[in-house]
């Protein structure tokens, strides 16, 4: 009980805890901030890349794209984990506005609008149709053209605070743009497709906006009606091809165990047909499909993670600095204990409960200043940027709109967890040395 | 005398201790041997050895050579739990410069031995009577009012009071004092060699170190320590 008593005291009356204290808890607020921060950008973004692809694609990298997808779509359409099953013509093209001469390089995705909302989170990125998706590519102003949706960043601009301008809707404007593409035969050559030649042109309206999320998604990717991307690159012809088809899974379907059966369908459905094109196609679940855009965001959160690591070094050697100067001035406490019989071990437990003491009460203020400070960060940084100009991330380059700020309890308990343990670590040495002190050495008058 | 009659024997103790590359021997050989309810007064210049003796005594100390027997068993037997107990139960220390806990008020300095070896739970079963106890000793020594009182807030007779009242919370065999008019006045060193003497009187065991021959005229018998050995011993 003393113990208790004692390392109280010691954290109220001791004016030299209060500096370990607010290291803690400066170093437990930082590591909260930027943790929740980071973690929330990574969670956000591993959210959207989910949400564009599904839970499962079936696809190749060659743009010649492969066959036989609808008997497999049949074969899945039979399985009951799957709840959404959507073909994508994925390829390149060149657009430009009718009237002009400038062209741009693009990614298109030739999709079933219903279909792929089904599989994806396609209908949520859109402004005008989020509700009523099946006429997404049904132009308003001219229902005869074929309609188009352009990823946002190719269709607005954003302003500093990251806020797009619709200046028009697809109601009013009448934007026409010719979309070019070479389109490929099985083996690969370029083609004459669909009676249009070499080269590929047709003529869409902007049908509607798609925000993705995804800086690189909304800033290059074009979605095109399926058959009208599926002629453009030459797909349609007999021998049907498409180059993915992305599948969502029934709820409470095991990532890895879905993707496994559809690997073995896949493999089962395969070996029955004798095409090459086949082979280079690849069962992902969408983690690995987009890993080399996750990864980076893995790799940067893997280094801050490393990084703060080295803050919490730091911590321990303040706190073992300021455990030295405290045990130094209480040598004399440590004496007299031991003189009434005190051991070695509860010595070394007084001072680790007040380290432990320390630890708690800096993480639950760093925690909760850290917290607080979260709840209020867009305002602080609106604040800021509306009176200094200073912005975070500028919104007008980077995807993100709000910073993250949802503290993830997981994380909360890791920071506290790891403070007390840094604190405790730092305290153990001189804590240590103290315990070994013989009483005669403290007590003795030359000591005082 | 029946062999019984000794609470506290030491033979053949030698004490050094290393100063640079200088060895200093301290104690050469003490013979020593206390009665129960004796008040012995060990007396000595600097640096004779006296406080070194009583550290030796009440283990807070480990002797080079020799025995020092408690009760007939000796303590170089103890292992480290029970030197821990033997400090806790069987001595009580008194310093000449009181060494009281600042955290702690002086009630709670008083009962702190009563803690010290108890688990939370086994405290909360005693801590009734450890506070009634340190309460009764308070007012033993004129210290009632003060229970509530840090240490900077007493005086210099007064700590040591306190100091007294921590060394008899567990009721001790022995009292070991070390000096403990040391830093007093004479007024209140008085008072403080008043209530050793009144606790002698009730059955106390006392070794009192001193370099005052006129204060070790208040024990039974005085030791007087020279180069490290007893010089003359007179009852």
């Amino acid at each position: 009980m003393y113990k208790i008593i004692l390392a109280i005291r010691y954290l109220v009356k001791r004016r030299i805890t209060y500096f370990a204290v607010a290291a803690v808890a400066l170093c437990v607020f930082i590591v909260v901030v930027v943790m929740t921060v980071l973690t929330g950008l990574v969670s956000d973004f591993k959210q959207k890349n989910h949400s564009f692809v599904g839970d499962c694609v079936i696809g190749t990298e060659s743009l010649v794209g492969f066959a036989y997808y609808e008997d497999f779509i049949k074969i899945l359409g039979k399985e009951d984990f799957i709840e959404g099953v959507s073909p994508v013509i994925k390829s390149y093209a060149l657009i430009s506005r009718k009237g002009s001469e400038q062209n741009y390089g693009v990614e298109i995705m030739g999709i079933d609008p219903v279909k792929h909302s089904q599989t994806t989170g396609f209908s949520q990125t859109l402004h005008y149709h989020e509700n009523d998706v099946s006429n997404v590519f049904k132009p308003v102003k001219d229902p005869n053209c074929m309609g188009c949706v352009l990823g946002i960043d190719l269709a607005l601009e954003r302003d500093e605070q990251g806020r797009y301008t619709y200046g028009f809707s697809p109601a009013e404007a009448d934007i026409a743009l010719a979309i070019t593409c070479f389109p490929l035969t099985a083996k690969g050559a370029l083609a004459k497709a669909g009676g249009l030649g070499l080269v590929n042109t047709k003529t869409f309206c902007y049908s509607d906006t798609s925000q993705s999320g995804l800086a690189r998604v909304d800033s290059s990717i074009i979605y095109l009606p399926f058959e009208q991307a599926q002629l453009l690159c030459g797909m349609a012809e007999p021998g049907k091809r498409i180059n993915a088809i992305h599948i969502k899974f029934k709820k409470g379907v095991n990532l890895n165990a879905g993707c496994e059966r559809v690997t073995s369908l896949w493999q089962q459905f395969k070996q029955k047909r004798a095409d090459e094109l086949l082979n280079t196609v690849t069962v992902q679940s969408w983690k690995s499909n987009r890993r080399a855009y996750i990864a980076a965001m893995e790799k940067e959160q893997a280094m801050m993670t490393a990084l703060f690591g080295l803050v919490g070094i730091t911590t321990v050697f303040i706190i073992l600095v300021v455990f030295y100067m405290i045990i130094s001035h209480k040598s004399k406490d440590i004496g007299i204990l031991k003189s009434i019989g005190v051991s070695n071990a509860n010595v070394i437990q007084l001072f680790l409960g007040f380290a432990f003491l320390v630890g708690l009460l800096g993480s639950v203020i760093g925690s909760v200043g850290g917290w607080r400070f979260l709840v209020h960060i867009n305002q602080i940084e609106n604040w800021l940027f509306n009176h200094f100009g200073f912005q975070l991330w500028d919104r007008s380059i980077y995807a993100i709109g709000d910073i993250p700020n949802q503290v993830e309890l997981s994380v909360l308990i890791v920071i506290i967890f790891s403070a007390i343990v840094a604190c405790l670590a730092g305290a153990l040495i001189p804590t240590w040395q103290a315990a070994k002190l013989k009483p005669v050495e403290i007590l003795q008058v030359s000591q005082l | 005398m029946s062999k019984n009659d000794f609470i506290l024997e030491s033979d053949g103790i030698y004490k050094s201790y290393r100063m640079g590359a200088t060895e200093v021997k301290v104690l050469k050989g003490v013979n020593l041997a206390v009665k129960h309810g004796e008040f012995v007064a060990i007396v000595g210049a600097s640096g004779s050895g006296k406080s070194t003796l009583l550290h030796i005594l009440g283990a807070l100390d480990r002797s080079d050579k020799g025995i020092v027997k408690f009760e007939g068993r000796q303590l170089n037997h103890y292992g480290s739990s029970e030197l821990n107990r033997f400090r806790n139960k069987m001595v009580g220390f008194v310093f000449q410069f009181y060494h009281l806990l600042d955290e702690l008020n002086v009630l709670e300095n008083v009962y702190l031995p009563a803690m010290a070896l108890k688990t939370t739970f086994g405290w909360f079963a005693c801590r009734r009577w450890a506070k009634s106890r340190a309460r009764e000793l308070l007012d033993l020594l004129g210290l009632a009012d003060r229970a509530n009182h840090k240490p900077y807030q007493l005086s210099g007779g007064e700590r040591q009071r306190v100091a007294i009242g921590r060394a008899l919370m567990n009721e001790p065999r022995i009292l070991l004092a070390d000096e403990p008019t040391g830093n007093l006045d004479s007024a209140t060193g008085n008072g403080i060699l008043d209530v050793l003497e009144k606790l002698n009187r009730a059955g106390q065991t006392i070794i009192m170190v001193t370099h005052d021959e006129r204060i070790a005229e208040r024990a039974d018998r005085i030791i007087t320590l020279a180069d490290g050995k007893i010089e003359h011993k007179s009852i």
